[in-house]
């Protein structure tokens, strides 16, 4: 039981992430979607860095006297991966602007409706049995 | 909104974590750019959104399993500030030992991100150029009739919004220099930095209006400074080239090596705070520059 | 002096501590919009100051207090600026503050007929 303790940030990290990825696929609005995206991405932050986490370790800037440094590998990660990610995330909100002036909406419902709407006008109709499979 | 005040609860967080550099990250760029870029896409797409059409029920079943799964999985991973860990094993004590005397700076972070690592921030910086592109691709920076400087729409009346933010735009704008220079000694560097500077911008526009905030940076800019941080970061790597040195060895840079490694992260993280801020700085042009049915 | 400097820097900490409750407590409770921005700008102005300056009487003269000086400097002019945008926005919104004797409601308001 002892050890169980020492896992609870894992458990944080499980919950943010499964938190964030029911929204991803729960929700049919696409802006909901990408701050379902930015809540996962959160939490592989946190995982990463509470990895790097040394018990009474000092934050990793050199400091005469100090020997207990936390891991500045992960920090590093992270911190390219935050600034990567709003960038993404960006590139996800433009797509979605457009999205939303070609249909009119962003419901993801709605969308697909369009989508099949759309092939169904454009494939003619069958006329005989045997051109159906055309 | 709410992510907001989530992002700047993760970055408390992450000072508990001992991570400066990365709580400082975390607290300008989700809390500051992600929620105006943000805002300003629902301002674009509507506030509100439709009932969902399908049953929530599968999704709750998969979420559930799945996080199970992964619980189970966790269970023999190592406990929180265990220095036992695996993590700790390898490299990290090679750089927490040996990289302040190499390098030359205290900022171990900094030290591995641009001198020890720097062929993955190359490629990183690298991702949020093209992202920035992509952007730019999908939107494009308009000059439509809000863009003419002087028109402002609701600014007429703000005169205590601009009055505090023409006392602001400076400090913000030290600020950023000073995280950019001071970034090997403290807590900083060029990401950071460059999303100060843009965030400095970013505020002058939702106080003053577009057509102002293009004067002062105009949109054609953005792409060209973009392009000009990873030029600098690659062209620091090929003058390692050029004297006879790997890719990015800083070392060949100057006569002690040591100086040379320290140049050589000065410069590359000029170029990453160059790209970072004009392409966040882009990126808001074109979300806030879209209008309704444009 | 130090026995004096504990027992302020715990009454600023407790003061600045109890002001921010209460600022969370009317930006939950209070029933319109503005009231809810009043509540919690004045208070979180007032309680960040107060909190900062119980934990600088903890420090020693360093270049640390004087940054913390910096940030009271900044917060006292920020956070009132906030809270007059956010009203200032809601004004042009439409929002307008409820009065002693309507609901809040939008289909209710006496100056829309």
């Amino acid at each position: 039981m002892i050890e169980l303790t020492g896992l609870f940030n894992y458990w944080i990290v499980v919950f943010l992430m499964m938190a964030g990825f029911y929204v991803v696929i729960a929700r049919d609005n696409l802006v909901k979607k990408l701050v379902g995206l930015a809540l996962f991405q959160s939490s592989v932050f946190l995982l990463y860095i509470s990895m790097g986490k040394v018990a009474d370790g000092n934050a990793p800037i050199y400091e005469p006297g100090i020997t207990a440094y936390s891991n500045p590998l992960p920090h590093v990660l992270i911190l390219t991966a935050i600034v990567v990610g709003v960038a993404t995330t960006a590139v996800g909100l433009a797509l979605v602007v457009r999205i939303q002036e070609a249909y009119g909406t962003v419901e993801e419902g709605e969308i697909h409706r369009q989508d099949v709407a759309d092939d169904d006008a454009e494939r003619p109709a069958p006329t005989t049995e045997g051109d159906a499979e055309a | 909104m709410l992510f907001g005040i989530f992002s700047l609860m993760t970055a408390a967080l992450f000072m508990d974590l001992d991570a400066v550099d990365v709580a400082f990250t975390e607290a300008a760029v989700g809390a500051g750019v992600t929620t105006v870029l943000m805002l300003s896409c629902l301002h674009l797409t509507g506030r509100w959104e439709h009932q969902p059409s399908h049953n929530p029920l599968l999704p709750l079943i998969v979420v559930t399993v799945t996080g199970a799964a992964l619980i189970y999985g966790t269970l023999d991973a190592p406990s929180l500030g265990d220095p036992g860990a695996p993590v700790h094993q390898h490299v990290a004590p090679r750089y927490i030992q040996q990289g302040p005397a190499e390098v030359g700076m205290p900022n171990m972070v900094t030290a591995v991100l641009a001198s020890y690592r720097g062929y993955d921030t190359f490629g990183e910086t690298f991702v949020i150029f093209t992202a920035g592109i992509a952007v730019l691709m999908l939107l494009g920076i308009r000059e439509g009739p809000e863009s003419v400087p002087g028109h402002t729409t609701v600014g007429a009346q703000q005169i205590i919004l601009r009055v505090v933010v023409k006392l602001l735009i400076p400090l913000i704008l030290l600020y950023g220099l000073y995280v950019q220079f001071h970034g090997d000694f403290g807590a900083g560097g060029g990401f950071q930095a460059g999303v100060i500077f843009a965030t400095a911008f970013v505020l002058y526009d939702l106080a003053f209006g577009e057509g102002d905030t293009q004067r002062v940076v105009p949109a054609s800019w953005l792409p060209r400074l973009g392009a000009l941080g990873v030029l600098v970061y690659g062209g620091v790597g090929l003058a390692s080239l050029l004297a006879g040195k790997p890719f990015l060895d800083y070392s060949a840079l100057a006569n002690d090596p040591v100086a040379g490694q320290h140049l050589g992260v000065l410069i590359v993280e000029l170029g990453v705070g160059i790209t970072v801020f004009s392409i966040i700085l882009a990126i808001f042009y074109a979300l806030s520059g879209r209008r309704h049915g444009a | 002096m130090s026995l004096v400097l504990d027992l302020l820097s715990g009454l600023f900490l407790l003061l600045g501590g109890f002001l921010s409750i209460t600022g969370g407590v009317g930006l939950i409770r209070l029933p319109d919009f503005f009231s809810r921005v009043h509540a919690s700008g004045l208070n979180e102005t007032l309680a960040t100051p107060l909190l900062l300056i119980g934990l600088m009487l903890q420090m020693d003269w360093s270049l640390d207090l004087l940054k913390v000086l910096f940030i009271i400097a900044l917060v006292l002019a920020t956070s009132p600026t906030a809270a007059h945008a956010m009203a200032k926005a809601a004004l042009h919104g439409g929002l307008r503050p409820r009065a002693a004797d309507d609901t809040g409601r939008p289909e209710d308001d006496p100056s829309k007929a």
